[in-house]
């Protein structure tokens, strides 16, 4: 039998402009609440800007909702106070603080999770009075990561955690983010289909600012024609 | 050697004022993207608010150096509301309008000067100030005028305060991350908004704090003293780094050391020209200013 989930978030015709060009060209798709949606697509099709634009970091038209709430033109620091975490693409940790001093700055609740996030990532708690720009970037990564975990969120917008990273750690944050989805639901750029398949329950695929498909993860990546068409990479 | 010394914390002196102006300048502009022409008008609030006072407000103060103590206590409270109203009112509208909010500065500190101008007059107006501070000291052979020394601790206790309150606080931790990259600031759920109206008052109060000390320099205040300090304020940000509160405290000391050696031993006007120069050397060498930091994403 089929269990109805919820919908945590919607896009709906969303577009966003960037200068003289039409990022997004009418997205809409939702995501149920828990597990981790995946957002695919070649490099240069949005994904990128799709997460911005729910964050409002970019200007956009259309109709986001978190749970029922309408977005609108909510600024960027109020649709986070309804319990939405960032991971981006570049982590952009703040290199001249400290590790303690980023997760200080990400602290929201009254009761940040320090233990959960010690405990993922040990080596951050040993490098607390070190200079976020001195860290390796694996390490940035797990602090960008930690940043989000920090918080009790209901959804996490995680950008390409595992770009740029050796295999060992691409293992690490898969597994990283394995546990975030027990957690809270997850909406994932990411281009490592091994992570996708491991992780992912649902997709969505992109195209020149469109949603092209939308299916089970898992049922996508065995089709290896239809991912080499959406994707231009093999399963 | 006592002209050498006498030069020196002279200086010192002068390069104290520069840095009261610029840690304001290069935080709003580190924070914010924010050139703001307007500072003047700061310094300006900060020197009439504390002469007005002086003579109107406490004049049934009999002590000297509490009058004083008491008017330039009102300035600094003056010159950082006004800084604050400045940002809710002119510069919030115009957030991400790089051009209008230069363009509203500007006026800003033309139509200032003009109105001090209309309400106070074109003359420089005399400040009162405890004799002491136009005693000298002998150090070494050389009479140091004691404003200087007074000068230059103030610009070290402001130093030491605004570090502290960098490296302290919450909203200083918010300033130092808002200045590598505003967006990722509001991407974690601050409102980055209240930061920037804090920065601007206290950009406020420091270049207030150099207004009732160019006030105690010159023994005048007037219209254009703000206008004709930011010059130089500017050019310390700009050798300083924008954004770091160290890098203007170094680059103040040379420009101050620079103009005053320079002023003396070659011919009179040259330390300007001199300063100048320097900036051009330091943009060629280093784009970024001795301590700047890439300014991150500003959206």
């Amino acid at each position: 039998m089929a269990v109805a989930t919820r919908t945590l978030l919607s896009l709906r015709d969303v577009h966003v402009h960037l200068g003289q060009s039409h990022v997004l060209q009418g997205v809409t798709f939702d995501v149920p609440e828990g597990g981790v949606t995946a957002l695919l697509g070649r490099n240069g099709v949005g994904k990128t800007t799709t997460l911005r634009a729910i964050l409002g970091l970019v200007g956009r038209r259309g109709s986001v909702t978190l749970d029922g709430e309408a977005l609108g033109s909510l600024p960027t620091h109020r649709i986070v106070q309804r319990r939405v975490g960032y991971v981006p693409e570049d982590r952009d940790v703040f290199t001249g603080l400290t590790v303690a001093e980023n997760l200080r700055l990400a602290e929201r609740d009254e009761e940040p999770r320090y233990d959960l996030v010690y405990e993922l990532f040990p080596d951050l708690e040993q490098r607390s009075a070190q200079r976020a720009g001195t860290l390796s970037g694996g390490q940035q990564q797990m602090l960008a990561i930690a940043r989000a975990l920090l918080n009790d969120n209901r959804l996490l917008l995680v950008d390409e955690p595992t770009k740029g990273l050796a295999p060992a750690l691409v293992a690490e944050v898969a597994h990283v983010l394995e546990r975030l989805s027990e957690l809270t639901t997850v909406l994932l750029v990411e281009q490592n289909l091994g992570v996708v398949r491991r992780i992912a329950h649902d997709a969505v695929v992109l195209d020149q600012g469109r949603v092209v498909h939308r299916s089970d993860a898992k049922e996508l990546l065995e089709q290896p024609e239809l991912v080499r068409r959406l994707l231009s990479v093999g399963a | 050697m006592s002209t050498w010394l006498l030069l020196t914390i002279t200086g010192l002196g002068l390069g104290a004022m520069y840095f009261l102006i610029a840690s304001g300048l290069s935080l709003i502009y580190g924070l914010m993207g924010v050139l703001n022409f307007a500072h003047g008008a700061f310094i300006t609030v900060g020197a009439y608010s504390t002469w007005w006072t002086e003579a109107h407000l406490f004049s049934g103060v009999h002590s000297t150096v509490l009058r004083f103590l008491l008017a330039a206590l009102m300035g600094l409270v003056v010159g950082g509301v006004f800084a604050a109203l400045v940002e809710l009112i002119l510069i919030r509208p115009l957030y991400n309008r790089h051009i209008e909010q230069v363009l509203v500065t500007v006026g800003l500190s033309i139509a200032f000067v003009a109105l001090v101008q209309g309400i106070w007059g074109t003359d420089a107006k005399a400040f009162v100030v405890p004799p002491w501070l136009h005693d000298t000291t002998t150090v070494a052979g050389a009479h140091i005028p004691n404003d200087r020394w007074v000068e230059i601790a103030t610009a070290a206790v402001v130093l030491g305060l605004l570090q502290l309150f960098l490296r302290r606080t919450r909203y200083g931790l918010i300033i130092r991350a808002g200045v590598e990259n505003r967006a990722m600031v509001q991407a974690l759920g601050i409102d980055v908004r209240k930061a920037f109206t804090l920065v601007f008052a206290v950009g406020g109060i420091a270049a207030a704090v150099a207004g009732v000390l160019s006030g105690v320099y010159f023994n005048v205040v007037g219209p254009d003293d703000g206008t004709s300090l930011l010059i130089f304020a500017f050019i310390v940000v700009v050798i300083g780094g924008l954004g770091s509160i160290g890098g203007s405290a170094v680059a103040a000391v040379v420009v101050g050391l620079t103009q005053q050696y320079t002023n003396y031993y070659a011919s009179s006007g040259v330390g300007d020209m001199v300063v100048v120069l320097l900036l051009g050397l330091v943009l060629l060498a280093r784009p970024r200013g001795l301590a700047g930091a890439v300014i991150g994403a500003r959206a």
